[in-house]
């Protein structure tokens, strides 16, 4: 900071040719650094997805050709599958939502002591295979299951209900492994909210819910944001729950991406419809990416 | 923001108890607020200050006890319905919002037209000097000013009792000096009852009109700067406020003794079976060398022999460090006079150390009230 100007023995004292070849070094080994995944990133996810998308403009004779696209638009079918993906996973966003934002606000009150063993709760699930607890579901809801079984015998219904192979079953099963993504986020932008604030709105004169709607919710949603993307975003490419509680009656993108391989070897018509399913959940992201920067223009941390 | 000094209200605080776990943080406190007045209540650390404010602010819930503001009884009214204003130690003012809404938040609660509202968070903002800083963001507002805009979001509905929770702990020094200046004389504009809470006791002595020092939960001494500073209570009062050497004394036939000499005293000593003097650095004098005060010299002078063990440079004055023939250590501070040190004496050597009458003071040995 010192005003020097250049010496006339510049060369021995200027040293800028040095310093900044010691930047450029430093800079090559911080990308260094990153070079494996920058590779494995190349390996499996840039060059499959060109590939996927070059297969989807091939025709059924190998030639370039859009009947892959067509038939999407042509078929009432597809129309549905898309509609089905789209109101399983903002209905299961929204049951998460639900359940999951008084569960982390509970969590953000609570002594850090207190909320890190409640947190075991959410996360225990969370380490147990996702295969599992979707059979469990079935176990638990099924005709003949505990849930159906132990209703009847205390006399709260008659006939077994129909919990599964439906789209209550698939959301039930689809809410309790998405829970998690949402409440982790969420909790960790509430615990950073300051708790004086509640106590400053109080003390202005709000009452506990004028209080929390005017301080503690605006500052949350951008927690809440990143969770319901998170949640809907994996939702639109989910597969073994609405597979194996759906019971074939909830077909979403995936499975019929799964059909169109496996039954029927096309797969053109399966990577058309991957290309599409990448598209709308880049487009949701890019909005969501706005919306999100609208919010912190409107102040936030 | 006119006169309201009629409009302050006193608060009344009875027998408030609250214990944590078993400890006492609130120990039976009593303490009557006069209307209009700026208190301090000053503690180290732990001591209860902040709690005793959090039950005035309706955020801890006490065990027992009686809070009124006025005539009104408010121990059990939630926080939102005690209508006072409050300023935190982090200033707790809203991110998502403007400088202008944080200060009209009470306001638009309260429900009042958007015009009114306006003029109100303008003269508001006019007054902690920050008049054009509305529709700043807080993020963009530097320590001091966030300061200032958590002030004028307390009082901008004109509440007749204000908290202040160490409001300024947060600023450099220079800016605390002339913040603690500025809220004195915003209190005396305003006239609102206010109850100040810090640790540092150089900001209650500056600020307030009582101060009251209060230590493991309970009321050590209840007070005017000047009392709390001259006329300490006990022991805690004396050494918390200011810095203090004690010598143990004794009373014999009505006179204060000390190490085997009588003692001229300001006041009579206290009722107490072990006494203090108190020796404060500042009210110390270098009397000269031991050899050359041979003399029996004004009988109105407390004369203490010490050696010099050290002298401390800093700048506006300097600190001589020297300990008394009985091994107490002790401090004299006295300003630089010439811009030098050489006419005082060297580390080792011998000296007399004078107390005038009028500042001797006795203590009571006791860490708590009688």
């Amino acid at each position: 900071m010192n005003a020097v100007a250049p010496t006339p023995a510049a060369g021995e004292v200027d040293n800028s040719a040095g310093l900044r070849r010691d930047q450029l070094r430093e800079r090559l080994a911080l990308f260094g650094l990153c070079s494996p995944a920058l590779l494995i990133v190349l390996v499996i996810l840039v060059i499959p997805v060109g590939w996927l998308f070059y297969v989807s403009f091939l025709g059924a004779d190998g030639s370039f050709s859009l009947e892959n696209y067509a038939r999407m638009v042509e078929r009432k079918s597809y129309l549905r599958i898309f509609e089905t993906t789209f109101v399983v996973s903002l209905t299961t966003t929204a049951i998460c939502i639900f359940i999951g934002y008084p569960f982390a606000y509970f969590l953000s009150q609570l002594p850090r002591r207190v909320a890190n063993l409640c947190l075991i709760t959410v996360l225990l699930p969370f380490w147990t295979s996702l295969l599992v607890r979707t059979y469990a579901w079935l176990v638990l809801l099924q005709k003949r299951g505990l849930i159906n079984d132990w209703a009847i015998d205390l006399g709260l219904w008659d006939e077994p209900l129909k919990f599964v192979h439906n789209m209550t079953g698939t959301l039930i099963g689809m809410v309790h492994i998405m829970l998690p993504f949402l409440v982790l986020p969420l909790y960790s932008s509430m615990s950073s909210i300051d708790r004086n604030l509640l106590k400053a709105a109080a003390n202005l004169g709000a009452s506990p819910s004028r209080a929390f709607w005017t301080t503690f919710f605006p500052l949350s949603l951008p927690g809440l944001f990143a969770g319901s993307l998170i949640v809907f975003v994996l939702c639109l490419g989910f597969f073994v729950t609405p597979a194996v509680l759906g019971g074939g009656k909830v077909i979403m993108v995936s499975m019929k991406i799964a059909s169109n391989i496996e039954l029927f070897v096309n797969w053109g018509a399966a990577s058309a419809l991957g290309v599409v399913l990448l598209v709308m959940t880049v487009a949701i992201l890019w909005v969501a990416a706005r919306f999100l920067k609208l919010e912190q223009l409107g102040g936030g941390h | 923001m006119s006169e309201r000094n009629s409009d302050a209200l006193p608060i009344s605080i009875r027998g408030v108890t609250k214990t944590y776990a078993g400890m006492h943080a609130l120990d039976a406190v009593d303490l009557e607020v006069r209307s209009g007045e700026f208190l301090t209540l000053l503690g180290p650390s732990g001591s209860g200050k902040t709690t005793l404010l959090m039950v005035l602010a309706g955020f801890t819930r006490p065990d027992r006890g009686s809070l009124r503001f006025g005539d009104r009884e408010v121990i059990r009214t939630p926080p939102h319905q005690r209508d006072l204003g409050m300023v935190f130690q982090s200033y707790a003012l809203f991110p998502h919002m403007c400088v202008a809404d944080n200060v009209g938040y009470p306001l638009k609660i309260r429900g009042m037209p958007k015009a009114e509202m306006a003029e109100r968070i303008e003269a508001a903002l006019d007054t902690v000097q920050l008049g054009g800083f509305g529709e700043r963001g807080i993020s963009q507002l530097s320590g001091g000013q966030r300061q200032r805009v958590a002030l004028a979001r307390a009082i901008v509905f004109e509440p007749r009792i204000l908290l202040m929770d160490e409001p300024l702990s947060a600023l450099d020094k220079k800016l605390r000096d002339r913040m603690q200046i500025e809220l004195r004389h915003l209190h005396d504009k305003l006239g609102m009852t206010t109850v100040y809470v810090t640790h540092d006791q150089r900001e209650a002595l500056t600020m307030s009109d009582r101060i009251a020092v209060i230590d493991h939960g309970r009321l050590m001494q209840l007070g005017t700067p000047e009392e709390i500073y001259d006329r300490p209570a006990n022991r805690f009062v004396a050494d918390f406020i200011g810095e203090s050497a004690f010598l143990p004394a004794t009373v014999s036939n009505g006179r204060v003794h000390c190490a085997g000499q009588p003692l001229a005293t300001r006041d009579a000593p206290p009722d107490a079976e072990q006494l203090l003097v108190m020796l404060r650095p500042e009210r110390l004098r270098l009397l000269g060398s031991a050899a050359a005060s041979g003399s029996a010299g004004d009988v109105q002078i407390n004369r203490f022999p010490a050696e010099v063990e050290d002298l401390v440079y800093q700048g506006d004055s300097f600190l001589l460090y020297a300990r008394l023939d009985d091994g107490t250590s002790l401090s004299v501070r006295d300003v630089v006079r010439r811009g030098t040190l050489d006419d005082l004496p060297k580390v080792g050597e011998r000296i007399t150390l004078g107390l005038h009458a009028g500042d001797t003071v006795v203590v009571a040995d006791r860490e708590g009230p009688a």
